[in-house]
């Protein structure tokens, strides 16, 4: 199910704004990669590049390659809708459907699949993919209750078992924890670590110790100033980073010494 | 307030306001009460008037038949009117918003908008002119067409009117009347659907069309429907435009093609009132009474029906 992802010069822009310059990247399949940097300097732009929700906004748009086990994602004929699919995302702030009950939310993305699932069908994918949220024990009681009434760790855990449900190739996440309190936290911090035994994470976080805790590869994007385009300074496994990264920049980040 | 001077407890200190929000707080009440008084006036205007007409034995009033059967074909009327309006303009109303929300370039959308926008400026009489001058002409074709092919379902039974001045025409010119309002408020809670949903619905894989079926329309609902209702209170109360295009002869029928027609109760008492006098105009106030009701009744079922499901509906 999980895949690697290839960036090759990748430019990022906003109408004629370029965010993201010159992104080379490899993310290795069943493995976390963390995205840490300064506020603006590009996270969430790449992130969203992923899975082509970057030209959502209007004016956006994408040059250079992106691939998906040599899947070409910006290739001519390539429906945004095909790999967002493929790629999950779960966003800063929970955003269950606040009119479908917490079943409805789970199979939200398998009723745009796969219409003809029968009810059974329905129920194991939901029972699979609240187990595998950690939800399931929470719920299991109030499936048809609206997904709006859970606490907002119970309400990120719910988006992720919505992402999951579709069993994506990579699951895509922009700060999922910064709107939680920390045993919130520390329940989607395990979660990822069981979720890379089956799908490639990228995570975008500001949060270093998380970025230590939960991944395996950590890539560090910097801005030289504002209205200049953000840039990937370095990438390697984790502990190379926090212990003995090869640029200033980033030991003087990951270290709390800006500038 | 009275409770602090009534009750002795003076260590109940009342919470600090400002005189901004006092003032606010009390110009908002006074306009609610204001609203009831009217409200209260209107009714007891409407019940007094019809009285008269309610107890009076039927052989008294004008034509000599019994109040019911006077107004029953004119609330037939008024809802059969009313309901083609909604039926042809509420899906109508809904694309168009989508369209300005969802689809259209910004600027083409800001212009349609504006558009939509003016055609609620028409006066209805304009409307109305338009209606029995070239819709009504103009439609006898379809109608006809209709007859024809669809003539074995008892709604195009006709026989054709010649001169389109049919049930279906007056619909239509309803619809066209009630569609800006109705669009104005769908155009509204579109825009308001929260992108963070929207944006949820796309990374799911959803094409557009998905994502507004699982986004905004489910956000919507409550709105769309105050708006239809809004649309449906408008084409029920509609007086001048019914009252000109519509060819009268007061039967209930379903037959929306014929020349034969119920009136509608507003456009009824616009074009008797004039010659109306003693009994005659109780019986009407009587008809205008029978009209309140069915606003009153339609409002309090969206409001019903709004709440229904609240619990869903993305405000909390
Ligand atoms: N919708 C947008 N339209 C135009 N410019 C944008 C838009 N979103 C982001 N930008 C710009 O793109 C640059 C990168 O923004 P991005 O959101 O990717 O930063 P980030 O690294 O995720 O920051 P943070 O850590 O604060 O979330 C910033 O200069 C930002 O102002
Ligand atoms: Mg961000």
């Amino acid at each position: 199910m999980s895949k690697n992802i290839e960036a090759k010069d990748l430019n990022i822009y906003y109408g004629s704004f370029r965010a993201v310059e010159g992104v080379n990247m490899s993310i290795k399949k069943k493995t976390v990669t963390a995205l840490i940097g300064p506020s603006g300097c590009g996270k969430s732009t790449f992130l969203r590049s992923i899975n082509r929700m970057h030209e959502v906004i209007a004016g956006a748009y994408v040059e250079g390659k992106l691939e998906l086990d040599g899947q070409d994602l910006y290739g001519a004929g390539m429906d945004p809708v095909i790999v967002r699919r493929q790629i999950g995302m779960v966003f800063q702030r929970p955003n269950p459907f606040p009119t479908m009950s917490i079943y409805d939310n789970v199979i939200a993305g398998m009723k745009l699949n796969n219409k003809r699932a029968s009810r059974k069908e329905f129920d194991e994918t939901v029972e699979r993919s609240l187990r595998g949220a950690n939800l399931w024990n929470e719920v299991k009681d109030r499936l048809d209750k609206p997904g709006s009434g859970l606490s907002g760790g119970q309400q990120q855990r719910l988006c992720i078992a919505r992402a999951i449900a579709v069993q994506p190739d990579v699951l895509l996440m922009d700060e999922p924890c910064s709107a939680l309190d920390p045993i919130s936290t520390l329940a989607i911090e395990d979660l990822i670590n069981e979720l890379k035994n089956d799908y490639t994470i990228v995570i975008v976080t500001h949060n270093m110790q998380q970025a230590a805790r939960v991944s395996d590869y950590t890539g560090f994007f910097n801005i030289e100033g504002t209205g200049k385009p953000g840039k990937l300074v370095e990438m390697d496994e984790t502990k190379t980073i926090f212990s003995q990264p090869t640029q200033k920049a980033t030991e003087d980040y990951v270290s709390g010494r800006f500038g | 307030m009275t409770t602090t001077e009534v009750t002795p407890t003076p260590r109940t200190a009342r919470p600090v306001t400002q005189l901004g929000d006092r003032v606010f707080a009390g110009s908002a009440k006074g306009a609610g009460i204001l609203i009831l008084v009217v409200l209260a006036g209107v009714a007891a205007f409407l019940l007094t008037e019809a009285f008269p007409a309610l107890v009076a034995p039927a052989s008294e009033l004008p034509g000599e038949h019994n109040l019911a059967v006077y107004i029953w074909p004119l609330l037939f009327g008024t809802l059969l009117s009313a309901l083609i309006a909604l039926v042809i303009a509420t899906p109508l109303a809904i694309c168009v918003a989508l369209f300005i929300s969802h689809y259209a370039p910004r600027r083409i959308a800001q212009g349609l908008g504006y558009l939509v926008d003016l055609l609620a400026a028409v006066p209805s009489i304009v409307y109305g002119l338009w209606g029995v001058g070239v819709l009504a002409p103009a439609s006898v074709g379809l109608m006809t067409w209709l007859n024809d092919y669809l003539g074995w379902i008892p709604l195009f039974a006709g026989p054709v009117s010649a001169t389109g001045r049919t049930m279906l025409v007056a619909g239509l010119v309803l619809a066209v009347m009630i569609l800006p309002i109705i669009t104005a408020v769908a155009r509204e809670v579109f825009l308001q659907a929260p992108r963070l949903h929207e944006e949820a619905a796309l990374a799911l894989g959803a094409t557009r069309w998905e994502m507004i079926k699982m986004a905004v329309l489910p956000f919507g609902r409550s709105g769309l429907i105050s708006g239809a209702m809004l649309g449906l209170g408008r084409a029920l109360g509609e007086t001048m435009a019914v009252a000109i295009v519509l060819s009268v002869s007061g039967v209930v029928t379903f037959n929306l093609v014929s020349s034969g027609n119920p009136s509608s109760i507003a456009a009824n008492i616009a074009l008797q009132f004039p010659e109306a006098s003693g009994l005659g105009v109780n019986v009407l106030i009587a008809s205008g009474l029978v009209l309140f009701l069915v606003t009153l009744a339609v409002n309090m079922l969206a409001r019903y029906i709004v709440n229904r499901r609240s619990e869903f509906s993305g405000a909390n």
